[in-house]
């Protein structure tokens, strides 16, 4: 399986290491809602087909990855960045490279 | 008298072996039942048994999407133990251990069932003593347990690398001679024919496609085969869990699934008479009665629908086997497969009425479904039959996670690639 990090380009699952569900939403670290951190320490959507998740490319720039992959065929239709302004700059820089 | 037994192999035997009855009909479905269960594989069958036979529900039918045994209980590495931590798990996998030890008599089909001990190698100091913390806990439960010295390993295991400059030396092991192997399809064979001689109809090639609803309660199943309304809807479907519970609009579970991996060498002359598992990484490994290793490792670890596995773990795997055993690095292996796991938020099952008010759910059994199987079957029957759990099972609910009452035998908390 290859990963394709947008800053270094295709490298081998080996060098990623998996954080699990990107579904999941931390609750405001005051909040007191019992619910909300219930569901999201233990409730996962696992979905057999596309899904939302986190990786590292922690043998690599170490940068986490919003990976859309698909649990049954192991597809991987989309990555970026998980933090949202960070990944923008350094996707520009990844797209100024020859 | 029993079907299978010196006389009736012998009088077979001269008759051509043309006379054997086949070991379950193929019914079609009827309109309804008692109870249906989803799922033909060593848990659904083995309930099916229990039913009929201890709670005398016969009227039973269990649908399989696939051929009987196509999943889980065919695509393990067939250990069966019972060397845990938690008193919760320790009593459950005890109990299903007792199971084992009259499980060919009981169902007059031999499982094979060789108590040929099972070795959890340690290779620091700190891990032989945590070793002896849960032997200690073993034994106070009344399981046997008995720590041994290098030497001794030696001796039980001649190829093993015990030599100071392995890679991880071996200071001791943690070892249940009561533990061992089972024929793995047998099982599911010996259960099937138990529940079909017994009126439970076994009926493959149906998928289930959806769930029949009055306002909340669950009434039936529709099916490939057709709609079959049921006064009880029981889930054993392992790796698929997700998927099934989603057709009953339950979106989220405390489980993902995973794929575990699992091979096979080529056949040896007898190289090793235990399972042994290997404490620095994640390896065990057994000899089949017809010669080959069979060993496994990690899940892949990340979540995955796919019966098939991918490289980094076939190579983790192997160096594993050769740290332990350098002499094995020329064996070829023959093959390699995966099955898919429900690996729970506390790496322990759920064996519970419900979530719906007319179901029952039996899954999250993370690596140890094979083993769990005649206790998981005899527990979820007593369940389906009196609408609540038996002693057993009754720490395994659904919302254990939500009231705090967690069953995490290796403490890493609710990280299921972990477990």
């Amino acid at each position: 399986m290859l990963i394709t990090c947008p800053y270094c380009g295709p490298r081998d699952v080996i060098e990623f290491t998996y954080q699990g569900d990107g579904n999941r939403e931390r609750p405001d670290p005051a909040s007191q809602n019992f619910e909300a951190w219930n569901a999201y320490v233990y409730d996962r959507l696992n979905p057999a087909g596309d899904h939302n998740e986190i990786w590292q490319h922690s043998g690599g720039c170490r940068a986490h990855l919003r990976v859309v992959r698909n649990t049954l065929t192991h597809e991987i239709s989309s990555v970026a960045f998980a933090s949202g302004d960070h990944g923008s700059t350094a996707r520009r820089k990844a797209e100024d490279k020859p | 008298m029993a079907e299978y037994s010196a006389f009736s192999l012998l009088a077979n035997a001269l008759k051509g072996n043309k006379d054997w009855k086949p070991a379950w009909r193929k019914p079609d479905p009827k309109a309804s039942y008692d109870v249906i269960i989803i799922g033909g594989g060593g848990h659904g069958l083995a309930t099916a048994y229990y039913l009929a036979k201890e709670h005398g529900i016969t009227n039973v039918a269990v649908l399989e999407k696939g051929w009987l045994g196509s999943g889980n209980v065919g695509r393990n590495t067939t250990a069966v133990r019972s060397n845990y931590l938690l008193p919760a798990n320790t009593r459950f996998y005890e109990h299903s251990m007792k199971m084992w030890e009259g499980l060919s008599h009981e169902l007059n089909y031999n499982v094979m069932f060789s108590q040929r001990g099972c070795l959890n190698l340690a290779h620091t100091p700190a891990q032989f003593d945590d070793y002896a913390r849960r032997g200690n806990a073993m034994r106070h439960l009344g399981v046997d347990a008995e720590l041994m010295t290098p030497a001794q390993i030696k001796r039980l295991i001649p190829a093993l690398d015990i030599s100071s400059d392995a890679r991880f030396p071996v200071v001791g092991g943690l070892m249940q001679r009561r533990a061992g192997t089972a024929r793995h399809d047998a099982v599911a064979w010996g259960y099937a024919r138990g529940a079909d001689r017994r009126g439970v109809d076994i009926i493959e090639n149906c998928e289930v496609t959806g769930f029949l609803r009055d306002g909340d309660r669950v009434t039936g199943v529709t099916t490939s085969r057709g709609d079959i309304r049921a006064r009880k809807v029981a889930v054993a479907v392992a790796g698929s869990t997700g998927r099934v519970m989603r057709l009953a609009g339950i979106e989220t579970m405390p489980i993902e699934s995973h794929v575990l991996q699992a091979f096979v060498t080529e056949s040896l002359k007898p190289f090793i008479d235990t399972v042994v598992t290997f404490g620095m990484g994640h390896f065990y490994m057994s000899q089949s009665d017809k010669g080959g290793l069979v060993y496994g490792g990690d899940i892949d670890g990340y979540n995955s629908y796919a019966q098939r596995g991918n490289l980094p773990i076939v190579d983790e795997v192997m160096s594993e086997m050769l740290a332990l055993f350098p002499g094995l690095a020329r064996v070829r292996m023959l093959r390699s497969w995966g099955g898919v796991c429900d690996m729970s938020m506390d790496g322990s099952p759920i064996i519970t009425t419900g979530p719906l008010p007319g179901m029952y759910l039996n899954c999250g059994w993370c690596y140890g479904g094979f083993k769990a199987t005649p206790a998981s079957g005899w527990t979820f029957a007593w369940t389906i039959a009196k609408d609540e759990p038996h002693d057993f099972n009754a720490p395994f609910t659904l919302d254990r996670f939500h009231r705090g009452l967690v069953i995490d035998d290796k403490g890493q908390g609710a990280n299921p690639r972990l477990h």
